[in-house]
């Protein structure tokens, strides 16, 4: 027996071991050492086919994860979430918060030939931004006008202060810019290039088979220097989520976004080194799922049942058991991933505690008789497994504190219309998506006044005056120090009368093949135009 | 002269049937709470309350129910399926699209699915209660009682993930795009697992009803006077058998291509195939009535139209049909 061979043996083991560990916890210094590989066709899941494809007139990550290569935004998130240029390269804001002026980056064609100029900023936004898209309609609500003294300059005017920090990070989503040219005539929505989208983005579109696939080719006039390195993405369209986790594993899709397969085979793919799958790039993407209650039960409207329902529902355990890895327990409205503006976890909670939600029951005089204290009726939101797993586990949590649930299910349109329209519900469960920035779709579910059947709204008979204040205050507060410490406000205060308990944070999930370089790195990577997106050999 | 007379009476039968279905189903769509606004609404992710209004606008929906389905009436006198809100689109050329690929798919299955439940019941029937006969009923019993989801789902573990023989989805190869006889083979590979899962379900049926139509049949006298004048065992089987044993099965294939139809939206989901179903199914969950009334019509029009050729098929079978017709 040679001692010393065994010794080399043993020593050069742990190396590559640690070698090993070493790529583990750090995959990107292996990547460091490569050099960005061109060509290639990347194949991605479109899970749900949208009626268009023009990100200036929705704001749908269904929308983004295709236009989002054809068009570009004027601002971006850089890695950090923090604003970057795209079409624009520089802004200033005036102190009033009235005038925002954005410089814009010379030299970009359409891909139809046609320069890009400052006349297509402001087209867009007086008559797309402002007038249909969803949510930017709210945001430009004040813009009155875009001048356009020179090719390079576009300059909003607002009628009440605009924050520019809201402003930027509103517009990675709400600022996708079209081409005037191809819009000035006819029906905005009606029009042709929605379907078949022109832009200054990296990919070009090339064809789209309605219910099969959408294929975009390398612009080779990209303004960035050296990118694209694909040569060609392809969209494939599979409704059936096993059939889509089939597809990546037999290698004909590389990337599947927003949490597009199962959560069992997520799971599963994610310990076969073929994939990475993770929340990271997502962080830009946060929602929350809630439970709604109806006001006008006259039960619910008191706000020692609501919170008796809070704390008799185990919200831990539920993820844990269900969720996994995927999801984490929430505070509030905010998410802890939007760093601007979470205001930390010390805002009212409602831990687990099922005596007390028995003694809350009982000090608001709903004894129970035969077990059953009174009945409620929970529409749960058709928009993911995790809604339907946690609608089940509200209604056995709540049995056990003598309150009856019935399930009753709908699809899409359904849900929206009992209950944001017809407000036929007692209790309604989904998802809040945080875009970012509070103001753009988070305090809409706490400011009164809004119109019956707009969706994702307040729409449970509940008005409070504070909170409509706080909200109004935030909105147009310029300093960026005071409107943080309005928001955590904001956050005391909903959590404390409950009208939306939102216990359970969650980020989307991403699955991709281990061959992909530079994916991930900003946190709305899936929206994002993959200019600098390779695929390693 | 016979068949076209024939084929008019049928078409004058079908036709208040066919106003009766739609009208029925524009009516049911109605009780479904929400429309295509509120559809599009939550494929969004949000929207106000004044575009909203203004989409209804859009897409016609502020007129009352009747005057929506006498609109729709109207139009489809003149021969006009309306306008899809979801494609954009006419709905005519939606659903010529989509054509191709269902009645490729349907009549692969079907044809598939008749043969192997021909050959397969005759091949029990002759052995029946022996090992053939038993393990023929088996298979079959399995292969109805499997769902299809299940059955393409693991198709596609086996024969695409883990032997690579076959793709697991999609209606062509779009990476590289063949042009003629290759073309066809390529369309022909994405065909071959859809239409086993599909056919499958349906050969069970096939080969039941054959093995036991061919049992009826082979007690008859007629079967005894063909074997007393001598006629060697294959004849009496092919000729006199096996003709008159078909009938329940030719009534069996009209009346399951409507169901082929309805029940292909599984399989043409589990294989990403762009078919009828799937946007029946996509139509129903957006709301888009147009689409789905213009499905229901053409579905119903291709019932009609196999049927019709049943109805021909059965009087070349057994003459004595025609001769009472």
């Amino acid at each position: 027996m040679d001692l010393s061979r065994l010794e080399i043996n043993r020593r050069t083991a742990l190396l590559t071991s640690a070698a090993i560990a070493a790529n583990v916890i750090n995959p990107m210094r292996a990547f460091a050492q490569e050099t960005p590989r061109k060509g290639g066709v990347f194949n991605v899941h479109y899970g749900a086919e949208q009626r268009q494809l023009n990100p200036s007139i929705q704001a749908s990550t269904g929308v983004y994860i295709i236009g989002g290569k054809i068009q570009e935004n004027l601002v971006d998130l850089d890695a950090n979430g923090q604003p970057v240029g795209v079409l624009a390269e520089s802004w200033e804001a005036t102190p009033d918060g009235k005038t925002v002026t954005f410089k814009l980056r010379k030299g970009i064609t359409w891909h139809d030939g046609k320069p890009f100029t400052s006349e297509d900023v402001a087209f867009t936004a007086m008559n797309m931004w402002k007038k249909i898209l969803n949510y930017g309609s709210t945001l430009q609500l004040f813009l009155t006008s875009v001048d356009t003294p020179d090719p390079q300059t576009a300059i909003f005017r607002y009628e009440r202060p605009m924050p520019l920090n809201l402003l930027l990070r509103a517009l990675p989503d709400l600022g996708y810019v079209s081409a005037k040219h191809l819009y000035e005539s006819g029906d905005i929505r009606q029009n042709p290039t929605n379907l078949a989208p022109v832009g200054t983005g990296p990919f070009k579109f090339v064809k789209y088979e309605r219910g099969q696939y959408i294929i975009a080719d390398r612009n080779p006039d990209y303004w960035r220097p050296n990118a694209p390195y694909l040569d060609r993405i392809v969209w494939k369209v599979i409704t059936d989520r096993a059939a889509a986790a089939a597809q990546m594993e037999a290698g004909e899709l590389h990337y599947s976004p927003f949490s597009g397969l199962t959560i069992s085979d997520m799971a599963r793919l994610g310990k076969d080194k073929r994939f990475i799958v993770s929340t990271k790039g997502n962080e830009g993407n946060a929602r929350t799922n809630t439970i709604e209650f109806n006001f006008r039960r006259k039960e619910l409207s008191d706000i020692r049942v609501r919170r008796a329902i809070a704390h008799a529902i185990n919200v831990p355990f539920f993820i844990d058991n269900f969720l996994g890895d995927f999801a984490k327990l929430g505070t509030g409205p905010i998410p802890s991933t939007s760093t601007d503006f979470y205001p930390g976890p010390n805002t009212p909670q409602y831990p687990y505690d099922k005596a007390k939600a028995i003694a809350l029951l009982d000090e608001a005089g709903f004894k129970a008789s035969g077990g059953n204290r009174f009945a409620l009726k929970l529409l749960p939101a058709p928009w993911g497994e995790d809604i339907s797993l946690w609608s089940t586990f509200i209604q056995q949590s709540l049995g056990e504190v003598g309150i009856q649930v019935d399930i009753v299910r709908n699809d899409g349109g359904g849900f929206l219309k009992q209950v944001y329209d017809d407000h036929a519900f007692d209790l309604a469960t989904g998802w809040h998506q945080y875009r970012n920035d509070p103001a753009v779709s988070t305090t809409v579910w706490y400011r009164s006044g809004q119109p019956k059947g707009a969706p994702w709204t307040n729409q449970w008979g509940w008005e409070d005056k504070t909170v409509d204040a706080t909200i109004d205050n935030a909105a147009t507060e310029v300093d960026p120090v005071k409107r943080k410490a309005l928001y955590a406000d904001f956050v005391k205060e909903v959590n404390t009368e409950l009208p939306v308990w939102m216990p359970i944070e969650q980020i989307f999930v991403t699955v991709i093949t281990a061959k992909a370089r530079n994916h991930s790195n900003t946190p709305r990577w899936g929206s994002a135009s993959w200019h600098d997106l390779w695929l390693s050999a | 002269m016979r068949i076209l007379s024939l084929a008019g009476r049928r078409l004058a039968a079908s036709i208040p049937t066919l106003f009766l279905i739609l009208i029925g189903v524009f009516l049911l769509l109605q009780l479904a709470p929400g429309d295509t606004v509120d559809a599009l609404m939550a494929q969004m992710g949000g929207g106000d309350a004044a575009t909203a209004q203004e989409l209804r606008k859009f897409y016609g929906l502020d007129l009352s129910v009747p005057a929506q389905l006498g609109n729709y009436l109207w139009h489809l006198v003149r021969l006009d399926l309306g306008f899809s809100s979801i494609y954009g689109k006419p709905v005519a050329t939606v659903i010529l699209e989509r054509l191709p690929p269902t009645i490729l798919l349907m009549t692969a299955s079907l044809s598939f699915a008749f043969f192997f439940g021909l050959v397969f019941g005759v091949i029990a029937s002759r052995g029946v209660n022996r090992w053939p006969d038993t393990l023929i009923s088996t298979l079959g019993l399995i292969f109805y009682a499997t769902p299809s989801f299940w059955f393409g789902l693991m198709a596609i573990v086996v024969f695409s993930v883990y032997l690579q023989w076959l793709p697991p989805g999609g209606f062509e190869d779009i990476g590289n795009v063949q042009t003629g006889i290759w073309h066809v083979l390529d369309i022909a590979a994405h065909l071959v697992l859809p239409t086993l899962t599909l056919g499958l379900i349906f050969l069970a049926i096939y080969l039941r009803i054959m093995r036991a139509s061919m049992l009826e049949v082979l007690n008859l006298d007629f079967v005894r006077t063909a074997r007393a004048k001598g006629l060697d065992e294959t004849h009496v089987i092919t000729r006199h058998v096996l003709r008159n044993a078909l009938l329940p099965m030719v009534t069996l294939i009209g009346l399951q291509a409507g169901t082929m139809l309805g029940g292909s939206v599984v399989v043409e989901s589990v294989f990403s195939l762009p078919g009828l179903g799937r946007l029946a199914y996509e139509s129903v969950v957006q709301r888009d009535l147009n689409t789905l009334l213009g499905i229901v019509f053409v579905s119903a029009l291709l019932v009609i139209i196999v049927n019709f050729v049943v109805d021909l098929l059965y009087a070349r079978l057994d003459p004595r049909i025609a001769t009472e017709g």
